[in-house]
């Protein structure tokens, strides 16, 4: 995987927004044949035919990596099939509570913070199984009885773009769509075969 | 891990060579484990980082969840070993010499990847948290109540505890639930427990009586004693709720 790859013949770009789980993502990839860039150019992320935006850490360091290269920008106006990892889901909302921050805007509620207690640790670790709410090409072969996993502090509500969802403590939008942007809190390159079925079926969107 | 290989020994000491990394983490991959932890435990009484090559060589074979412990002392360390294909970072006698590591990890690469280790050892004085325990010529006492530390790492941003106790370690006799109790009643983020699991029942009993998120051995999975999908059978029909 080479950054010089050239990116049309690519099938996924993976965008750098500073999160360090860039690597399990590309690993992942590769255990399905797929070939992947990771890029924080416009142009390259513009030119690929699938985009996947990950991401580990804090939303405002994330935002500022994107705002800084313009990729806040040109991500709304994808309109190949885009995916969104875990705070990179969480990037597609209008704004996120942690560091009160101004996100994408593509989906618009808000995401908030998960409050700890003695019978909900946080962050939020663990395999979980998915409560499916609505039909989507991203989740076909996965059914009830399938585990993800999740490692998050911070939750976006079930609303209408929820497809799917999982509980820790109170239900929390485990798997999103709004027409080419889709999102997994869930990390599909983590998630054993569950989630390698959920890359393939990426790749085959 | 010592020197790239696999060990594992008893209450801290007598390490014998237990396999090749890859081969184990594919096999534990196999079996259904949830997560792996790696820890290198000659990286802190050594005074260097873990080596880097083997962790994205585990990154590329694991579609699992897996844990890089070992002489992590800054968050260029930690980088390096996220960047790699780590999803965790666990820390911890460098955060007892340092306890700002924590917050430093946590600010730069969120709660979620901040593991703190402490290995608790059963005194006359109560719990106390030892240091550099790799090496059983320099383990010794941090002069730090183990209570009192699980309660600062949490306000410094770890987001896990993992608590070896020390006197169980390695023996089988069962996880020490009377600890796990004490620091559970704390500790309001994930718990694992570690140290001293022999049986099917050592596993259920740390779930149901000391309520920890998850549970972490190694003898028994690496001796063979216990195989990873009978325990999970088991605890599944024992009303706990584990992936398959």
């Amino acid at each position: 995987m080479s950054l010089e790859r050239d990116p049309q013949r690519v099938d996924v770009a993976i965008i750098d927004s500073g999160g360090a789980n860039l690597a399990s993502l590309q690993y992942a990839l590769d255990r399905l044949g797929a070939r992947s860039i990771v890029s924080d150019q416009p142009a390259v992320i513009a030119a690929a035919p699938r985009v996947l935006l990950p991401g580990v850490g804090a939303a405002g360091d994330a935002m500022r990596r994107l705002r800084g290269t313009g990729l806040d920008r040109l991500i709304p106006q994808l309109r190949v099939p885009l995916l969104g990892v875990c705070l990179g889901m969480q990037l597609l909302y209008r704004h996120s509570a942690e560091g009160d921050t101004a996100c994408l805007g593509i989906l618009g509620a808000r995401v908030g913070r998960l409050d700890a207690s003695p019978a909900r640790p946080v962050p939020h670790m663990g395999w979980n199984t998915l409560e499916l709410l609505g039909e989507d090409p991203l989740l076909r072969g996965i059914g009830a009885g399938d585990y993800f996993y999740f490692v998050h502090g911070y939750a976006a509500p079930v609303d209408a773009c929820t497809l799917a969802a999982t509980r820790h403590g109170e239900p929390l939008a485990a798997v999103v769509r709004r027409d080419n942007f889709r999102g997994v809190q869930f990390h599909p390159e983590r998630s054993a075969a569950a989630g390698a079925r959920i890359l393939r079926n990426f790749l085959d969107l | 891990m010592r020197d790239g290989q696999v060990v594992k020994g008893v209450r801290f000491r007598e390490h014998r060579v237990v396999g090749d990394i890859l081969e184990l983490a594919a096999r534990y991959r196999d079996q259904g484990a949830d997560e792996l932890v790696f820890y290198d435990i000659t990286a802190s009484p050594e005074g260097r980082s873990v080596d880097r090559d083997w962790v994205s060589r585990v990154a590329r074979v694991l579609d699992i969840p897996f844990c890089v412990a070992g002489g992590i002392r800054s968050v260029a360390d930690a980088e390096r070993v996220l960047q790699a294909g780590a999803e965790k970072i666990s820390v911890n006698s460098p955060a007892l010499a340092d306890p700002e590591l924590i917050d430093r990890l946590s600010e730069r690469f969120g709660a979620q990847c901040v593991v703190v280790g402490i290995d608790s050892q059963t005194t006359d004085d109560g719990y106390r948290v030892y240091q550099l325990t790799g090496d059983p010529s320099r383990a010794c006492d941090s002069r730090r109540d183990t209570l009192a530390w699980v309660q600062e790492v949490q306000q410094r941003g770890a987001g896990e505890i993992v608590l070896n106790c020390m006197a169980s370690d390695g023996t089988r006799h069962g996880y020490d639930i009377a600890q796990l109790q004490r620091v559970r009643a704390l500790c309001r983020v994930p718990l694992v427990a570690s140290g001293g699991a022999g049986t099917i029942e050592h596993f259920e009993r740390a779930f149901r009586e000391a309520q920890v998120d998850a549970t972490l051995a190694a003898s028994v999975f690496h001796s063979g004693a216990i195989a990873i999908p009978a325990l999970k059978r088991e605890l599944r029909a024992h009303g706990i709720e584990v992936r398959p």
